[in-house]
């Protein structure tokens, strides 16, 4: 979706002056989230960097209806926000759950899986920085393996990252897609056609944090694109039986392609102290992490044409 | 039991409560809450208008909103909120906008 | 107005219906099961026109109907024991948005070892979250306590969520006649929900429970400590309302018997009342003058009723069916402190874990507690008993 019709939008998401550190990806993505549904949406926010980023009572630092709930109750509240809302006749609301890795892939994995598994019609937002930032950089689920946090100070994660967008796709949901706060244009088609969609859907989007990960506040956008051009991070998109590679990523289908992963590694303090050996390691992880997404993308085809 | 109530005048002072407690609960949409965040920042950023080609890469990025853009517009930045993150110079596609330390 | 035998449970789910619930979710736990069958079953046949929502735990039930009532729904849910307390987070951000939320509790004793029986820690352990908390002592009981409950959490002096506790298998799986209203009458006297105190929908631009001054916080719990007390108030209202209307005694937040004359008086919640009031029923046959006051309502604590009941005989005896570890019975605890120490106060801990209590143990308990006061053996102004007469000496 273009940026003129972005900023024509009426409903902002985000507004000037939230606690939202300074370079916070969360709030780009919110601001998108704000564009495309805000008149229609309904936030259902568990706990994480957004409960600090929605403001200071009086204020709201989002244009969003609000409830801010316990960690691992997003997926369950905003199923009952659902449910009511249907009884109410009110089709035309959208139910978002707007969670951090945490909220989602760890403390409320099982209410997630439980919403998934009822399809409830909400959409799933996780805003994945890839640690618990909120709390002080502490390893999450989807800490990368070998990145220092507050508890992995010296020797990094020791194990690898879990995939809650795959995991959430073998619940058999209509709609799961990544994506990436570096590409707000494709983030914004993947809202409007998720929103679309009756059913549980899940935006994994991929949110780089200054503070979290060591770099400077002016390179949220900067990381976030070398995450996809590196091929660290692969957009994709289920819809209802198609599975497909999105265009920013298709690119680097082709390996030689890719940029060097190590222009996305230096950037990064938590990384800074990875082996060669460490590095090639992780490109394999990669290497490995393509083959399988290449591979469901093949299934997925064979499928439908079956 | 002949247990006699203290005579409460319920009405009003539910009254009272319930727009207190909601007062309380409730916060409402609007720029600042977390104060002038602008006072944050420690470098500014200034746009070059002889430079700058209209695209508004700078405002699609901005994570706080504070710049205001029309398509074929320049980008006017609010610096009572801007942080000076430095996004909007990092993603400017022509160099447009340089970050200058403040007070200079 | 016609009589129906139904189980605790099923008198629950009948309450349910009449009070044309929007939204249900529950997880199932013993011997809670069958009220969410129940309601299960009524909802698929078209019974009753409401969404229900099978999840994956009892946090998670709390937290869908959580959302459904901020978004203006009537809702229900219910739990037992292990269930409850995997809400207890829930419970208190319930409490704290002041959303009119109904749940049933069959009390069930909490692990280990594994026990599926009766005793009142779990719904006495939440006590202070700002649930209003009552206990049932009867089937029909369960089933108008279920109805006050939507009229009592949705009344705008109140707006707060109720907890209706019935004790496990001795009322939620025991059948008994129940005087059922008419479902027209009680439309009339339970109208739909007014969505307040907020109600969540797009383009309302507000937001709920943001990071704000710790005066703010402080504050709101004020405001439910204020609603608490009022609901004392709207409980007794409510309560004679339901009874004129429905034909019921008007019981309150105290169920009094032979209390007018009592010299001693026993305190204690919950279906067990019923067999401490037979065995008062005997004793005065042999000359003791005891009354029983039965609590309908844990929080908010009948504070005056029982001051005024407790400060006009000799001496109280408090038996609770759960207990404050390093202190005493939960109930003995808050009475202790609302009669300031102005009565000999006597506590016996029984029934733990569901230990079958009989008229003829309450008689024993009561009638030693008589003697030993009459002997001048209780010579402290309070102490706790564990009840055990299986083992040697106690």
């Amino acid at each position: 979706m273009s940026i003129p019709w972005l900023a024509s939008r009426r409903t902002r998401g985000v507004l000037p002056g939230n606690p939202a550190c300074s370079g916070c990806p969360h709030n780009i993505g919110l601001k998108v989230l704000g564009r495309v549904v805000g008149d229609r949406a309904i936030l259902v926010v568990p706990a994480g960097c957004t409960s600090i980023i929605a403001g200071y009572w009086p204020r709201e630092g989002l244009e969003f209806p609000l409830l801010h709930v316990p960690f691992a109750s997003a997926a369950a509240v905003a199923s009952g926000v659902r449910a009511a809302l249907d009884v109410g006749g009110r089709d035309d609301a959208i139910v978002v759950v707007w969670s951090g890795d945490g909220g989602a892939a760890d403390i409320g994995f099982a209410t997630l899986s439980g919403a998934a598994t009822r399809n409830e019609d909400i959409l799933v937002i996780v805003s994945d920085n890839e640690a618990y930032m909120n709390t002080g950089v502490q390893a999450s689920g989807t800490t990368m393996w070998k990145a220092l946090t507050t508890t992995s100070p010296v020797l990094g994660k020791t194990e690898e990252r879990k995939d809650i967008a795959l995991l959430t796709l073998m619940h058999k949901v209509p709609y799961v897609a990544t994506a990436s706060i570096g590409y707000p244009s494709d983030l914004a088609e993947k809202i409007r056609r998720a929103s679309e969609i009756k059913g549980f859907k899940l935006i994994h989007l991929h949110s780089p944090c200054p503070p979290g990960w060591r770099f400077d506040s002016d390179k949220t956008v900067l990381v976030a694109k070398l995450a996809v051009e590196t091929g660290a991070w692969i957009l994709w998109e289920y819809d209802r039986g198609n599975f497909k590679i999105s265009p920013p990523s298709t690119p680097y289908r082709d390996k030689s392609r890719r940029k060097p992963l190590t222009e996305y590694i230096k950037l990064q303090g938590r990384l800074a102290h990875l082996t060669e050996e460490d590095i090639r390691e992780i490109e394999r992880r990669i290497d490995e992490n393509w083959n399988l997404i290449l591979r469901l993308e093949e299934y997925y085809a064979s499928h439908v044409k079956a | 039991m002949g247990l006699v109530y203290e005579p409460v005048d319920l009405e009003r002072e539910a009254f009272e409560d319930l727009r207190g407690f909601i007062e309380k609960l409730l916060s409402k949409p609007a720029p600042g809450s977390a104060g002038r965040t602008g006072a944050w920042r420690l470098y500014r950023p200034a746009v070059d208008a002889g430079r700058c080609i209209k695209c508004g890469i700078c405002w699609l990025y901005c994570p706080d909103d504070v710049i205001s853009w029309a398509p074929k517009g320049l980008p006017i930045i609010d610096y009572s909120y801007c942080k000076g993150c430095g996004i909007c110079s990092s993603v400017c596609p022509v160099k447009a906008i340089d970050m200058v330390l403040e007070g200079e | 107005m016609k009589v129906k035998v139904l189980m605790g449970n099923t008198a629950v789910a009948e309450a349910v219906r009449m009070a044309d619930v929007d939204v249900v979710s529950a997880y199932p736990i013993t011997p809670q099961t069958i009220i969410v069958e129940r309601i299960a079953d009524m909802v698929e046949r078209g019974e009753l026109k409401a969404r229900y929502v099978r999840v994956e735990s009892e946090h998670s039930a709390l937290a869908v109907v959580y959302g459904a009532s901020a978004s203006g729904a009537r809702v229900f849910t219910a739990t037992s024991s292990h269930g409850l307390l995997y809400m207890y987070e829930m419970l208190w951000w319930v409490a704290n948005s002041r959303l009119p939320i109904v749940m049933a509790v069959v009390t069930r004793a909490i692990g280990p070892p594994w026990n599926i029986h009766s005793d009142h820690q779990d719904a006495l352990t939440v006590r202070d979250a700002g649930w209003i908390i009552g206990f049932a002592s009867s089937v029909e009981e369960a089933f108008d306590m279920t109805l006050q409950a939507y009229r009592v959490g949705e009344d705008r002096r109140v707006l707060l969520p109720v907890m209706v506790s019935l004790d496990g298998f001795t009322l939620s799986h025991t059948s008994e006649p129940v005087r059922l209203p008419e479902e027209s009458e009680v439309r009339e006297w339970l109208p739909p929900r007014e969505p307040l105190p907020f109600k969540l929908e797009p383009g309302s631009y507000f937001s709920v429970g943001n990071l704000g001054p710790d005066e703010v916080t402080m504050e709101l719990r004020w405001y439910v400590w204020r609603a608490m007390e009022r609901a004392k108030h709207v409980i007794r209202e409510v309560s004679v309302d339901y009874a004129r209307r429905f034909d019921r005694s008007t019981h309150s937040l105290v169920e009094e018997f032979k209390t007018g004359d009592a010299r001693y008086l026993v305190v204690l919640a919950g279906a067990w009342s019923g067999d401490a009031m037979e065995a008062a029923d005997m004793l005065r046959d042999e000359g003791y003058p005891v009354g029983v006051a039965r609590l309908r309502y844990i929080r908010p604590f009948p504070a005056e009723e029982l001051r005024e009941l407790a400060t006009s005989v000799r001496a109280v005896l408090v038996i609770d069916r759960a207990v404050s570890m390093g202190h005493m019975g939960v109930i003995a605890g808050d009475l202790v402190a609302t009669t300031r120490g102005k009565v000999v106060v006597k506590n016996i801990i029984a029934g733990l874990g569901g230990v079958d209590m009989g008229p003829e143990d309450f008689k024993s308990i009561i009638k030693g507690f008589v003697e030993e006061y009459e002997s001048g053996a209780l010579d402290s102004w309070f102490y706790t008993e564990w009840y055990m007469p299986w083992v040697r000496g106690r």
